[in-house]
């Protein structure tokens, strides 16, 4: 399925106000740019930094463009693009793998119908493969918007699960 | 359950972990109060006497980095935690966060009494910010306690701590690299020396411990009994916390006694395999451990012996498969994961990692060639003594002892 035009996210003062708490919850500390970072990908429904709101955040702190760049680049859990409102963040590591994971990521391709990497045209859902996340314990697991749901092993689970983000 | 002993994870399900007059009221921070009591010396020592290392990967004597720390002149110290548990199937330090956080802050502070330290920093990986809260709110309220801050128990000991988020990148876990995320930069690894001890964060002396390494430390201390030595012997004393995974009935998080075989762990502890799979191999200490099959069931679960039978404790933890996976199949999966978390600096691991995959798939789709397996065992060693970090020195620690263990994997019929 086709990716939606996202539109440009700019910065309103909605945004700017929600960026203004954000940063005072870090104490405008330039060092906890990645906290700041993710705080703020969270504010925005696409899970992405927009281009606006890293220049405003650049003056704000003040730190260097290029650093807020290097940074949401570097990091799996940064992005500069825009993302679903719910990236299912699929493990492909070594114990969700022998857990059967496979099914797991073909149940959500087919219910969804997109592969992974592709967004849902309703820019509801992503699907993202991703490394360990520490659940081992509950394999096969996925991950949406920091939250762990474990035990996947059932396409119902998966469909339930579905059903209860729509 | 016979063979779990709960030591470091004695206060676990005990408290309240929102509320420190919980904590308080099952003996919480008389560690800390006995510790600013005693000389920084006497705790280090301490420490040693039951050889402690460190529970991240390294196996470090963590008393002898202490008392190294604390001989470290300057004015301005810092302790680091390394809560960036990343190696896949581990998640021991996610329980200790999550059920003993107060513990955790309080080892902190007997680390930075103990090396003079002013400032720790928890460096949490991003895949546990549910667990930002529980911190955050455990630093706050023990400061308004008067635990953290000046004048610590009314002693001129002054101490903060910061918590600070990883962004998903596993190589934040090595030290150097931990340092450039914690100050707000991307967390590419850079040479030593200047070493971390000497010039580490924010270019200060600075003492990096695992979540497991701290844990302990408290009941270490009030531990009048010596019940903590008498686990365990030779290097490998007391307890080990073990994250085991897998094809296991049971996976989740151990307290063991060293010593405590690994049929002991796999079978009794989580439960088993499967009925009536068989066991195809286990991996110690995470994606950067190396693998083992069932001889290794009867050894003790120690540095010595695991280290005598070719594996290593790492991480602590323990993955178990069975046989529907091919161990081609667990090293494309391990390699796939290398390639991903290569931070693309240095060229062994950049282009190691990403050629020794393409060797993998071709061994998989029955092309490859003695010759082909020639130059992946050749890159792996390369890797192994010229990358810049540990990241890429460890990463073919899989390939490179299951080529001893399961040859045929790399049996070709090619001669080209």
């Amino acid at each position: 399925m086709q990716t939606a035009p996202t539109p440009t996210v700019t910065l309103t003062k909605e945004l700017t106000a929600k960026i203004d708490q954000v940063l005072k919850s870090h104490k405008q500390d330039p060092t906890q740019l990645l906290g700041i970072l993710l705080d703020v990908q969270d504010c925005i429904e696409q899970n992405y930094v927009p281009e606006a709101a890293a220049f405003y955040i650049a003056e704000k702190l003040p730190v260097k463009l290029s650093v807020i760049y290097d940074c949401l680049t570097f990091y799996s859990s940064l992005s500069d693009q825009p993302r679903a409102k719910y990236p299912i963040q699929l493990c492909n590591s070594i114990v969700c793998h022998v857990n059967d994971a496979a099914s797991v990521a073909a149940a959500f391709q087919e219910i969804l119908g997109i592969e992974i990497g592709e967004t849902t045209y309703d820019g509801k859902f992503t699907l993202e493969s991703v490394p360990c996340f520490g659940a081992c314990d509950q394999a096969p697991a996925v991950r949406i918007k920091g939250k762990i749901y474990g035990h996947l092993n059932t396409r119902e689970k998966i469909q339930q699960l579905i059903a209860q983000l729509i | 359950m016979k063979h779990e002993v709960p030591f470091i994870t004695r206060n676990f399900g005990q408290y309240d972990t929102n509320s420190i007059d919980s904590y308080i009221n099952i003996g919480g921070f008389s560690a800390l109060k006995k510790a600013l009591t005693m000389e920084g010396e006497d705790i280090a020592a301490r420490i040693a006497a039951v050889k402690v290392k460190g529970r991240g990967g390294a196996a470090y004597d963590m008393g002898r980095k202490w008392s190294q720390a604390r001989a470290v002149k300057g004015e301005h110290k810092v302790v680091v935690c390394n809560a960036d548990e990343g190696e896949p199937c581990t998640f021991k330090d996610r329980e200790l966060i999550a059920q003993d956080p107060f513990n955790l802050l309080e080892g902190m502070l007997i680390g930075g009494w103990t090396v003079q330290a002013q400032d720790g920093y928890i460096y949490m990986r991003e895949e546990y910010r549910h667990l930002r809260p529980l911190l955050l709110n455990a630093i706050q309220q023990a400061e308004q306690k008067g635990f953290l801050g000046k004048n610590i128990l009314g002693t001129d000991f002054e101490f903060h701590i910061h918590l600070y988020s990883g962004a998903g990148a596993y190589v934040c876990g090595e030290g150097t690299a931990l340092i450039h995320s914690i100050e707000g930069k991307a967390g590419r690894p850079r040479m030593k020396p200047p070493f971390i001890k000497v010039s580490g964060l924010f270019s200060l002396p600075t003492c990096v411990n695992n979540v497991e390494s701290f844990s302990i430390v408290p009941h270490l201390l009030l531990d009048e009994q010596g019940e903590y030595a008498g686990y365990g012997s030779g290097e490998s004393i007391g307890t080990k916390l073990v994250s085991v995974g897998g094809n296991v009935v049971r996976p989740g998080v151990f307290e063991i006694s060293f010593g405590t075989s690994v049929r002991d762990i796999i079978y009794d502890l989580a439960g088993g395999l499967p009925p009536g799979r068989s066991l195809r191999l286990i991996q110690f200490g995470g994606a950067s451990g190396k693998i083992s099959d069932a001889r290794i069931l009867d050894t003790p679960y120690g540095y010595d012996e695991l280290k005598a039978a070719g594996v290593s404790v790492g991480s602590g933890a323990i993955l178990v498969l069975d046989d529907r996976t091919s161990v081609l199949d667990f090293l494309r999966t391990t390699q796939a994961f290398f390639c991903h978390e290569s931070c693309g600096q240095c060229t062994p691991c950049r282009e190691g990692n990403l050629h020794i995959r393409l060797f993998l798939d071709k061994l998989a789709r029955g092309e490859a060639t003695g010759a082909d397996i020639a130059a992946m065992k050749k890159i792996a060693n390369i890797m192994s003594i010229s990358s810049l970090c540990g990241l890429g020195e460890t990463a073919q620690s899989a390939l490179q002892s299951a080529m001893r263990i399961f040859p045929e994997t790399f049996a070709v019929g090619g001669t080209v």
